[in-house]
């Protein structure tokens, strides 16, 4: 047992330490989506009403859930290259010749990244009431878990695409081709409510959608009208976390393939 | 360690073409070889970082493919490339690294200090390594591979960047290791000193093994004595070299080499035959450089004089 948390744990604990000494990192993955939230809040809030949701909800209330699946993107995805820059920088090697499974390997970073994410995403949390949203302690209490959920299957997808890469060029490009539009088609932007029927496939197709719907229902626990329609809890946190656990293997398995 | 007809190719270059060799427990094991030779494939073979594409090794009596992890924990690696954390301090970097191995707490930490001391480093234990200069980075890796105690250490390059006093120190230090712990070295270097103080040195060229022995035993392959001859024309000179002496002088660096029995004569004839080309003619005991160039820098003239180019 201690051969595999120890390892875990030190792979985990250097992705944290690695992030408070990169300042650019945090500005990146905090900052950006919060001025993603004021443009895209203040210029959408007059013209756009969000149907599914009861009427007077604002945009910049809408929006505000997806922002935070974009603070819990954007931390994995930064989290990632760091993977692809550990095996530009070297550092890799010496982690590959140590007698620690590939899949412990794999486990340290998720959970790395995964760490950052949901302090990010609390600390998010806090502009709630700038969204017109009153939290309870239960709605905390339940979107916590579901942000941890849902970045572990963010950045294990993006290990999984980290793992087969040596540039963080090839990096961002196939970050715009997938993780961007899964976060534009996971109803954090718009509802699926009104569509065009193709739209609402992939929507429906993205797992993406029902971590989106969990971190909603979490958030206006009590208030299921508020949260808009969207699939209910328990189907979005069980579809969650079946992606968790394929995205997890789909990494781990990624890096067995990996010749350093 | 036992490898046998290890082959590996990246696409369709041949880096390895069917090595094998013992190295038996407390040897220190010396690789020469030029640049391109096939050395780092070898190691990264060897350390599990990637698999060949032909042939057995057993560490330890432990198949390298099929039990990687049991030879894993016996291993300490120093890459030819950096492979610490910048980010981190030299002493998170130790940590970190001792933790994947499953130590930890006071007796890591003692471990570390004591390392750190030994290799000079103890002042700089809480900087960050992207802080210290190259040298210093390169004993980092070196505390790095000690850490968790190996039996076997791979080491490519380990000195390089090393300023001599810290090379002299390192290379004694391998020698306690081997002495107290029994511990096995393999490394790879391009300095003609540090080789001569392995136990056994192999000359990889091309991908082959091209020779094995003791620095002595190489030695004294060459037989007799390395002349060197400068001159204005070196080429003219090679050829006139041939003709008349039936001989085949190198052309390494713009001097031309012989091996010959009897040196000091063979001074005196080519002095004699070519007065007005020749500008110092030296002898001595063969080094292992002159069997490095004997071996692989006969090689590359031969080629070039096919107009092969490609040396
Ligand atoms: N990743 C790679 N892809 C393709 N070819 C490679 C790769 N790595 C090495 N080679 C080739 O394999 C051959 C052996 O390279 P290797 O790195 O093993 O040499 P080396 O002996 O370590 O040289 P040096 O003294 O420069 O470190 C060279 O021809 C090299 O170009
Ligand atoms: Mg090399």
């Amino acid at each position: 047992m201690r051969g595999v948390v120890l390892p875990v744990m030190t792979l985990c604990w250097r992705e944290i330490v690695r992030f408070r000494r990169q300042r650019s990192r945090l500005v990146g993955a905090f900052v950006q989506p919060l001025v993603f939230w004021l443009l895209l809040g203040g210029g959408l809030r007059a013209s756009f009403q969000p149907p599914g949701t009861p009427p007077g909800t604002s945009y910049v209330e809408y929006v505000y859930p997806g922002i935070i699946a974009m603070v819990l993107l954007f931390t994995a995805i930064f989290s990632t290259i760091s993977v692809v820059e550990d095996r530009r920088e070297g550092f890799l090697q010496g982690v590959l010749v140590a007698p620690v499974a590939r899949s412990s390997i794999v486990l340290g970073q998720v959970l790395g990244g995964t760490t950052l994410a949901v302090v990010q995403g609390i600390l998010f949390l806090v502009l709630a009431p700038a969204a017109g949203l009153s939290l309870t302690v239960a709605s905390v209490l339940s979107v916590v878990p579901v942000m941890f959920l849902v970045s572990f299957g963010l950045t294990s997808l993006g290990l999984v695409i980290a793992w087969r890469l040596d540039s963080t060029q090839g990096f961002h490009a196939i970050m715009n081709l997938i993780l961007l539009p899964m976060w534009v088609l996971s109803g954090a932007f718009f509802p699926i409510t009104g569509v065009p029927a193709w739209l609402g496939w992939a929507m429906r197709l993205n797992p993406l959608t029902y971590g989106m719907a969990a971190l909603r229902r979490s958030l206006y626990l009590g208030n299921p009208l508020a949260a808009g329609a969207v699939p209910g809890l328990a189907s979005a946190l069980g579809i969650t976390l079946v992606f968790c656990l394929l995205a997890f293997i789909a990494a781990a398995d990624a890096a067995r393939r990996s010749a350093a | 360690m036992e490898v046998e007809g290890l082959h590996h190719h990246y696409g369709s270059r041949e880096a390895l073409a069917g090595i094998s060799l013992e190295i038996s427990r407390g040897e220190i094991f010396g690789l020469l070889g030029p640049n391109g030779g096939g050395k780092t494939t070898l190691f990264k073979i060897l350390s599990t970082l990637m698999s060949a594409t032909g042939g057995i090794v057993r560490v330890f009596g432990h198949d390298l493919v099929r039990e990687p992890d049991a030879i894993r924990r016996h291993l300490g690696v120093v890459f030819q490339h950096p492979s610490l954390d910048s980010k981190l301090t030299v002493m998170e970097n130790l940590q970190h690294h001792g933790h994947l191995y499953g130590l930890r707490g006071t007796a890591l930490h003692t471990r570390a200090e004591a390392l750190l001391e030994r290799l000079d480093l103890d002042e700089r234990a809480h900087d960050r390594v992207e802080t210290l200069s190259g040298g210093l980075r390169r004993r980092v890796e070196l505390a790095k591979a000690l850490v968790h105690q190996p039996d076997l250490l791979l080491l490519d390059e380990p000195s390089s960047g090393l300023d001599p006093g810290a090379r002299r120190d390192f290379t004694n230090h391998l020698g306690q290791l081997r002495e107290q712990d029994g511990v096995t070295v393999v490394l790879t270097t391009h300095i003609l000193d540090e080789a001569e103080r392995c136990d056994r040195v192999g000359i990889l060229h091309r991908g082959k093994l091209v020779a094995l022995g003791t620095p002595d035993d190489l030695k004294a392959r060459l037989g007799g004595d390395v002349v060197v001859v400068q001159a204005m024309n070196p080429h003219g000179l090679q050829v006139k070299l041939r003709e008349r002496f039936g001989c085949e002088p190198a052309l390494v660096d713009g001097s031309l080499r012989v091996e010959r029995p009897r040196g000091h004569e063979f001074v005196r004839e080519i002095v004699d035959a070519f007065p007005g080309e020749v500008q110092s003619v030296t002898f001595g005991k063969p080094t292992l450089e002159d069997v490095f160039i004997h071996l692989t820098g006969r090689r590359l003239w031969g080629e070039e004089m096919n107009g092969g180019g490609a040396a």
